[in-house]
């Protein structure tokens, strides 16, 4: 695979992953370098000490918490995934720092370290739940008022549960869940020949018989897991139900 | 002893119109603990830059303690980006920070080119350069005008709103729209500038611009702005630091970070330009740093023109890069290949990267989680404005209520970009 070569270039990172494994010791559990980009992944516990041993070790001085994120693996035992992204201002590099944990868990929170983790493990929480013990203003960031739920899960669905609107009737904004005129309908375009694991539309009849034609990649036999959201609710194809 | 009652009667009247005295304001200043006044600014207020609300607790005209709401134009930008496929989820990025759209994009296709391992011809890179520079000039005309016209100056802003009006028409004429671009592609932009296009943005440096110096000779030596400005809301190198600032709110605090020079990408390191920085750290330090990018943007912009070499502006892999129309008209298999690209899209590699690029505004990173397939499997979007809004409060803390604004117009806040 080429290299691309005009997208953003650090200092070189040699002797950052040495310098890292010495100074963190038994916390790190993984390093991954892919596309000129480290990536360490350390005990959950020891998030604090990690991120303090990275800021303030000699010759690693990552200085500036620039981002964090959360992501969602639904199939992990552990399933989220917090993520630091780190940028040192004097060596000129960039490092990426990942802890997991699942719905009930809390993450130590890194505010003493960096006064600007206190939005960043905000959005973190709202949006998918995981908590950050210590963090002294852990209130949702960006959804409304009296949400309920994590959007950025996985299995939150794209179209949320509730919809706002104005209602005439009662001059004002009312709350209602949301039905939709048609549902939310999404195609991933992947090549039938190619495999996909979920059954095509049109094509659940067709399970368990042979494959139409033959095909250089097989799919896998059996009846294949729906990966895609089932195009079938049909509570939400009734109309608008007009509340007044 | 007449005396004595008439005082007795006296005493006992002043008693009575006391009790009968409604809400409980004080008699006498200073009889009463006076308790501190909580001020709700916005959600709607013209100088809040967008839908920010914030609570401001006040101590006679002093802000003692300031929460920032947002979020609430909070779109779910990137819950949609995982359900669409990787050139759809592109003109998400125009909507973000939607003063400066061509520089949202930038990031994002700089981090599926860094996963892909995608080269892009010298052209485009040069393309992207000169567009990224002139959205910065754009941005800036209207951080600017917005600036002084919140700390009281009328004109300078109009004028600098013409400026911002010409690169929106250089905007037109290379994508077809004037704000929300959708101009960069993965591998390269869409279409190629016309010469005249180019002639124009040339002409449009040398006679133009002085518009911009005009309106900023009005306010930038003016007592009353630098009243306004100067000392307001200092911060400290090391606070600024670990406030994850960035972009020019960084260089006003005296540290030359700059990503297009410390991290350069596409042609930056071909381009011999200055980094302002300030001394202070105050609004009028955050004010004049971004005068001065306006003038070393214009110079980047004039080196892209002499320098742009001809050639292709985008990728040749057809697995990526859509086929021009003439070419589809002869050719079954471009034919296929546009249909493919327009349907499936292209494959990410699976990884992760966070690509920053340095937009208008500071470092606007994107982290990028590809599984492998043809849509993404997390998108992040690090808006610069999070965190800038964030230590506002901090900022804000013993300043006056009328601070508010050119604290907050010093940040450059957009909430398309903040909220997502």
């Amino acid at each position: 695979m080429s290299v691309a070569l005009h997208v953003p270039r650090t200092a070189s990172d040699e002797g950052v992953i040495d310098a890292a494994t010495k100074a963190l010791g038994d916390a790190l559990l993984g390093v991954k370098e892919h596309v000129g980009e480290i990536t360490l992944t350390v005990k959950r516990d020891e998030i604090v000490n990690v991120l303090k041993k990275l800021r303030d070790t000699a010759g690693l001085e990552y200085q500036q918490l620039m981002e964090m994120a959360g992501v969602d693996y639904p199939d992990r035992a552990e399933r989220f995934e917090v993520v630091y992204q780190l940028l040192s201002l004097t060596r000129n590099r960039r490092l990426r720092v990942k802890v997991s944990t699942d719905e009930a868990t809390p993450v130590p929170s890194v505010t003493g370290l960096w006064p600007v983790a206190g939005w960043l493990e905000r959005e973190v929480y709202d949006m998918y739940g995981v908590t950050f013990a210590g963090n002294p203003d852990l209130r949702r960031i960006l959804t409304d008022y009296g949400f309920e739920g994590y959007p950025q899960r996985k299995d939150f669905p794209l179209t949320g549960h509730i919809e706002l609107r104005y209602s005439e009737a009662e001059k004002r904004v009312v709350y209602e869940p949301v039905s939709l005129p048609q549902d939310f309908r999404t195609f991933d375009f992947l090549m039938p020949w190619e495999g996909p694991e979920y059954v095509l539309p049109g094509d659940e009849k067709a399970v368990g018989e042979a494959p139409g034609a033959p095909s250089p990649a097989p799919a896998a036999s059996g009846p294949p897991p729906v990966k895609a959201e089932a195009p079938k609710k049909k509570g939400a194809r009734k109309p608008r139900a007009k509340k007044s | 002893m007449t005396d004595t009652r008439t005082e007795e009667r006296s005493r006992k009247r002043t008693v009575e119109v006391s009790v009968g005295e409604p809400l409980g304001h004080p008699r006498d200043p200073g009889d009463d603990k006076i308790s501190n006044y909580t001020v709700n600014f916005g959600p709607q207020h013209p100088a809040a830059h967008g839908v920010l609300r914030l609570i401001m607790e006040l101590d006679g005209e002093i802000v003692e303690r300031l929460d920032p709401h947002i979020g609430l134009l909070h779109r779910g930008t990137e819950k949609l980006i995982e359900y669409k496929t990787y050139a759809q989820a592109l003109p998400y990025f125009d909507r973000l920070d939607y003063v400066s759209p061509m520089c949202m994009e930038h990031s994002f296709v700089l981090a599926i080119e860094k996963l892909m391992g995608l080269e892009v011809p010298l052209r485009a890179q040069y393309i992207r350069v000169l567009m990224a520079e002139m959205t910065r000039i754009s941005n800036h005309m209207l951080q600017l005008g917005s600036h002084i016209m919140d700390v009281g100056a009328m004109t300078p802003n109009l004028w600098l709103f013409e400026v911002r009006e010409d690169t929106m028409q250089f905007y037109e004429r290379a994508s077809g729209a004037r704000m929300h671009a959708n101009y960069f592609r993965a591998g390269g932009v869409r279409y190629d500038l016309p010469p005249k296009l180019l002639a124009d943005i040339g002409d449009w440096l040398d006679n133009r611009l002085h518009l911009f110096e005009d309106a900023i000779s009005l306010v930038a030596d003016n007592r009353i702005f630098k009243q306004r400005n100067v000392d307001i809301a200092k911060m400290s190198r090391e606070d600024s630091i670990a406030w994850g600032f960035s972009g020019p709110m960084i260089r006003a605090a005296g540290i030359p970070w700059d990503i297009r020079r410390s991290q350069p990408y596409e042609v930056y390191d071909r381009m011999e330009f200055d980094i302002p920085v300030g001394t202070n750290n105050d609004c009028y330090d955050r004010f004049m740093v971004r005068v001065e990018e306006v003038r070393q943007s214009a110079k980047i912009m004039r080196q892209c023109l002499d320098q742009m070499p001809a050639g292709p502006v985008a990728t040749d892999d057809r697995k990526v890069f859509p086929p021009s129309r003439m070419e589809m008209k002869q050719s079954m298999e471009a034919m296929i290949h546009h249909f493919k690209l327009y349907t499936e899209g292209y494959h990410v590699p699976a990884g992760e990267v966070y690509v920053a690029t340095e937009s208008p505004k500071g470092e606007f990173g994107v982290y990028l989680v590809a599984d492998g397939t043809n849509k993404p499997y997390r998108c992040k979007i690090r808006p610069t404005g999070f965190s800038h809004l964030q230590a506002m409060d901090f900022m804000m803390r013993g300043h006056m209520l009328a601070d508010t604004t050119a604290i907050l117009s010093a940040l450059d806040i957009v909430f398309g970009e903040v909220d997502r």
